[in-house]
């Protein structure tokens, strides 16, 4: 359970990008989070309320983007996502296919009222 | 309202400090490896059985994290190499942090490897780059075979597996080659290694592995100038 540390990195950077905007009202973070970060989504949706309830931050909302793995083919360069860990290429049938995501723990957007 | 991109790593802070270790670790050609499992899978015995073939002037230290208790410093201090034990106090996982502040008094120069023994969990570690060479995840014969499709992340992230306890197997339903096969749909081109710390079995093949990598950092190895090392 490091979703509580990790909803607090999110809060973190929330303060700093509100530095930045000279103290602009955010009201909803977007983050994305790959299958394969070892991150459960509603335990850190549930971190994040805990952590934002009556404090400044109030009311700020968490937009969670599930990604899955994807693989590309080394022979015909299709990109697909892996479902049940099946990872030959459904285009031509290779099996030599690689990783090029689906690990994401990224902050994404900001979402800030009109001033 | 407006909507602002914002590219950024979550753990952008634990990177940037995890980074800061690395380059620290590749100018001095010290090779740094996080052993990350489950409760009770086998780390500190590894350790334990790895010190006991190092020979006295091997330049090793290690560093291990648990929630509580100083016990698996004790365990692994025996051995006479330097030891630090970093207590969480709560949290489930080691990050870049705890280890740079774990590192402040200790000539790293003087070092050629570094092992971290992570706190016992399968999913939290996973996330927080330590600035090791490589993530080495330990998983025991008493557990499932299915451990690698159900917690995908850390073996994913790790470039070796250890397949501990196969001195048990005559008493436990576990398929060494189910797991394997496991292992490798989660991550292809893993290397697994199979041992018993406790009958010594299958023990060379890690100390091999260990061997080959060191000798690859050492190769790396950015000389600082002006800086002497001792050979």
């Amino acid at each position: 359970m490091h979703e509580l540390s990790i909803a607090n990195s999110i809060l973190e950077a929330v303060r700093k990008e509100r530095e930045r905007l000279n103290g602009a009202r955010v009201t909803k973070v977007g983050v994305r989070i790959g299958e394969l970060a070892g991150v459960d989504p509603d335990a850190l949706s549930f971190g994040f309320e805990v952590l934002v309830k009556d404090t400044d931050f109030e009311p700020l909302a968490l937009g969670i983007e599930f990604i899955s793995r994807r693989h590309e083919c080394s022979h015909c360069r299709h990109v697909f996502k892996v479902a049940d860990y099946r990872m030959d290429c459904p285009a031509c049938g290779s099996t030599e296919t690689r990783c090029i995501g689906g690990d994401e723990l990224e902050l994404s957007y900001l979402e800030v009222e009109e001033s | 309202m407006s909507r602002l991109p914002l590219e950024k790593k979550v753990l952008s802070e634990n990177d940037r400090i995890a980074q800061r270790l690395r380059e620290r670790f590749l100018a001095r050609g010290l090779f740094c490896l996080n052993f990350i499992s489950s409760p009770g899978a086998g780390k500190t015995s590894l350790l334990e059985r790895t010190l006991e073939r190092f020979i006295p002037s091997e330049r090793v230290a290690l560093l291990t994290g648990d929630i509580q208790t100083d016990n698996d410093a004790q365990r692994l201090a025996r051995f006479g190499f330097p030891v630090k034990q970093i207590t969480t106090g709560g949290t489930c996982h080691l990050d870049a942090r705890m280890i740079e502040r774990a590192l402040e008094d200790w000539p790293l120069e003087s070092l050629n490897t570094l092992l971290i023994e992570n706190v016992g969990n399968l999913v939290c570690p996973s996330s927080y780059d330590l600035g090791e060479a490589a993530k080495v995840v330990v998983l025991s014969v008493a557990e499932g075979e299915d451990k690698p499709l159900k917690y995908p992340s850390i073996f994913f992230k790790s470039e070796l597996m250890i397949l501990n306890k196969i001195d048990l197997l005559p008493y436990v339903s576990f398929e060494l080659a189910k797991a394997r096969a496991h292992a490798l749909q989660v991550h292809p081109g893993m290397e697994i290694v199979e041992l018993s710390c406790k009958t010594g079995a299958g023990f060379d093949d890690w100390m091999k592995w260990l061997e080959r990598r060191r000798e690859a950092a050492r190769a790396r190895e950015v000389p600082v100038p002006g800086q002497h090392r001792p050979a």
